[in-house]
């Protein structure tokens, strides 16, 4: 982050400058006398936070006074609390590094809530801070009250309400060893304002007190060799591989799995880049706008090796017939996902970058020590039908008729000049699906996206946060009209603290993904899904753009969408938005509608794939 | 649909309560009756659960409950390996024409008169939920004022202890 830090002066360079104060001492061995707020600030220092994104207020008032003084962390003034939430998962997703968001009570930690629910359900390893009233003041529905602990005690990983100020420094410790460990997840310190304003003693490192978190990360051996087994015995095996990979950094060695079985692959939306496009093997995105060849794949294979995914409805479909015929091995960190939606015929728990490390170990060893079966590990029949789907089946859309703008094409090309070095971070809705689609992912870590709990309003933020941590890479938002207008005052942060991102959004005027539903299910009833972005504009996002400091532009036409495009990435000084003013009835293909079998998968409307044989 | 009894063991401190509850509705799953109380190690509550499942929902709420960081150890005490008790206290209405059929009554079941006014007695039973069933079967006729129970509290059969081992050291 080095690169911003120098543009932008964070305000705690700047107080540094102004009055020179005795600065904070590497991590204190001997304790030290200290505010709580002090307190809670060294820890930040000393657990290695350098980014903290929020908004202060009443509760939390005292933590910002230190907090000026800081010159590790980094404190990043939003416009809403839901933006220091993403931004924070932004952070951890495009690095693996914990997210940090700060917050007052009540409101200001209500706010927080979406994004938290958020990180819980995509397993991003994220702190939140939250201040609270004072403790005496607590249950007495104080100004500014609400209890936060109970509030997201549903939707975190664990979370902490400490009123004794000499246990701040334990629980910011705890919180974020229990947010990068395990499955990852959100973890919510709420800090009660007279602990913050209390004298106490900071020393660090303090001891944990976690003695029912013990997470298995070791796979069994005899659940190794029984994988191993069924993969050497299996003639239609196949990959299903999900975020899982991504958050245990495991992508070079699935990589070296596939290539040493020369099994096919399908990478979820979660798990989009673990395996590059570009691996022939690789089907693609599975599910309910999944390809043909991986919702085929799934379906027709004899052996699921689920690794690090969580068999969730979108894209299982309809359960009971999801890939009816295949035997399921199901590695995860959490005990609780196997077994959870689809039975495991080898239920594996553990990292899945230690299980697939001790997975080709056995299979080397298993090929070495040879079979009795002369069809062991040989799977070509399958690849070559695979194959076959994959060719037959390619993802595409066909242009409309009058000319303008597809938006599958803008966000195709917003992917080929940019590169697969970019980090893309997309809304929820159509666009969404088709950044799925039609951006090609090499690396993981480059698509982040709201996919579990499907939060419209993540990519701007989330956004934000990515290009703080990685200020070299290009970052885009490919969003909706309907998803920007959710979240679009942190363009704001983004220009006063120079994080220059770039927002396309695939404008359409419409809540697209519902009006999609509405067009197929609902007899093409447009009930309160028309948002007037384009023809009136209202509003129009050029002039908003520029309102806040932006560069705005706007491409109606195809020709006009790569000048646009190569402008924003030479445009490194501010933010860019370009409005794509796209075609109102395009829709995302294939699809799996809702609850459906995906053997009913349609590749466009009333088209249905023609298999040439029963298989 | 069967019962269960789970007993799950839990750091003693503010909030482990409603996580564990909050975790049974979240999920879906119906508690049956729910007993809360102090271990022999201060350190240590230990919570019974009882609950009414499949046998594989009853596996996802109990991997769910171990995931809770509060939440040192889950285990199933089934009917035969272990001890299985509760307590109840019940109001009923007696005078002097019906005490003494009531006092056979509790005799019968081993059960004891805790309190007696003029016109009702309050009389403490304990044991199975079979038994405690079977005592205000009995009860009824003469008239229920009022009735509390504790929920079920169980205990493994034989020497071992499920608080044995690791927890020790917590």
């Amino acid at each position: 982050m080095s690169d911003t830090t120098k543009q932008a002066p964070s305000p705690a360079d700047v107080a540094s400058l102004a009055r020179p104060r005795p600065t904070h001492q590497e991590q204190p061995d001997q304790p030290v006398e200290v505010t709580g707020a002090q307190s809670l600030v060294l820890a930040l220092e000393a657990v290695g936070a350098d980014t903290v994104f929020g908004i202060p207020g009443g509760a939390i008032l005292p933590a910002y006074d230190p907090m000026l003084d800081s010159t590790k962390v980094r404190h990043i003034l939003v416009r809403h609390e839901q933006g220091a939430g993403h931004a924070a998962e932004g952070y951890a997703s495009a690095t693996g590094r914990v997210g940090v968001c700060m917050a007052t009570s009540g409101p200001g930690a209500t706010n927080l809530v979406t994004p938290i629910a958020d990180a819980h359900m995509d397993s991003v390893p994220v702190v939140a801070i939250t201040g609270q009233v004072s403790s005496a003041a607590i249950g007495t529905d104080a100004f500014q009250e609400a209890d936060i602990r109970g509030i997201t005690m549903p939707v975190t990983k664990h979370n902490y309400l400490v009123t004794d100020p000499a246990k701040i420094p334990q629980a910011i410790a705890e919180a974020f060893h229990i947010a990068r460990t395990g499955r990852p997840g959100p973890v919510l310190v709420d800090i009660s304002k007279d602990a913050l304003q209390a004298t106490t003693t900071f020393s660090w490192p303090p001891k944990f007190d976690l003695p029912g978190y013990r997470p298995v990360t070791r796979p069994h051996g005899k659940q190794i060799r029984e994988a191993a087994r069924l993969i050497a015995a299996a003639e239609r095996p196949i990959f299903y591989v999900g975020g899982g990979v991504v958050r245990a950094e495991a992508s070079e060695q699935l990589r070296r799995l596939v290539d040493l079985t020369q099994i096919p692959v399908v990478t979820t939306l979660m798990a989009r880049g673990t395996v590059p496009d570009s691996h022939p093997l690789n089907l693609g995105m599975p599910g309910m706008h999944g390809t043909v060849a991986a919702v085929t794949g799934l379906q027709k294979s004899d052996l699921i090796v689920a690794l690090g995914a969580r068999f969730d409805d979108r894209v299982t479909g309809q359960l009971s017939t999801f890939a009816p015929n295949a035997k399921v091995v199901h590695a995860d960190i959490d005990p609780a996902e196997i077994g959870k939606n689809r039975a495991a015929d080898v239920p594996i728990v553990g990292d899945v970058r230690e299980v697939i490390t001790e997975l080709i170990q056995q299979i080397e060893a298993d090929r070495a020590a040879g079979s009795d079966d002369p069809g062991a590990w040989d799977y070509s029949a399958w690849r070559e039908l695979v194959a076959g789907w994959k060719e037959t089946f390619p993802l595409g859309w066909t242009d409309s008729a009058d000319g303008t703008l597809s938006p599958q094409y803008v966000i195709s090309r917003i992917g080929e000049l940019t590169g697969s070095e970019g980090t893309y971070v997309a809304g929820v809705g159509q666009h969404q699906m088709w950044a799925a689609q039609f951006v090609h992912y090499e690396r993981p870590n480059a698509w982040l996206n709201s996919g579990g709990l499907g939060t419209m309003g993540y990519a701007v933020p989330a956004a934000m946060g990515a290009k703080v941590a990685e200020p070299e890479r290009t970052v885009w938002a490919i969003d909706g009209d309907g998803c920007f207008q959710m979240t679009n005052q942190e363009l704001a942060t983004c220009v006063v603290n120079n994080i220059p991102i770039k927002v396309a959004i695939i404008n359409n005027s419409s809540l697209g993904m519902v009006r999609q539903w509405q067009t197929l299910f609902y007899g093409a009833r447009y009930s309160n899904t028309d948002l007037q972005t384009t023809g009136q504009r209202i509003p129009d996002f050029v002039k908003l753009a520029e309102a806040y400091g932006c560069l705005g532009l706007r491409a109606e036409k195809p020709e006009d969408v790569d000048a646009v495009i190569k402008q924003a990435l030479e445009t490194n000084d501010r933010p860019v938005v370009i409005d794509f003013i796209v075609h109102r009835d395009a829709m995302v293909w294939p699809m799996v509608p809702a609850g459906v079998s995906n053997d009913k998968i349609r590749v466009a409307r009333d088209e249905a794939p023609v298999w040439e044989r029963e298989e | 649909m069967s019962k269960h009894t789970l007993s799950v063991l839990v750091e003693n401190k503010p909030g482990v309560l409603t996580r564990v509850a909050a975790l049974f509705s979240r999920r879906g799953f119906n508690i049956d009756s729910l007993a809360v109380g102090p271990t022999e190690i201060e350190e240590i509550s230990r919570m019974t659960v009882v609950v009414e499942v499949e046998t594989g929902a009853l596996e996802q709420v109990t991997k769910q409950l171990n995931k809770l960081v509060e939440v040192l150890k889950v285990v199933e005490l089934d009917t035969s390996g272990a001890v299985h008790s509760e307590i109840c206290l019940v109001k009923v209405r007696a005078d002097a024409t019906t005490r003494s059929q009531v006092v056979d009554t509790v005799n019968l079941f081993k059960a004891k008169v805790v309190d007696v006014a003029p016109d009702a007695m309050t009389i403490e039973v304990t044991g199975t939920a079979d038994k405690l069933a079977a005592f205000l079967a009995v009860l009824e006729p003469f008239g229920i004022k009022e009735l509390v129970q504790s929920g079920v509290v169980a205990v493994g059969r034989g020497s071992r202890s499920i608080t044995d081992r690791s927890l020790r050291s917590a």
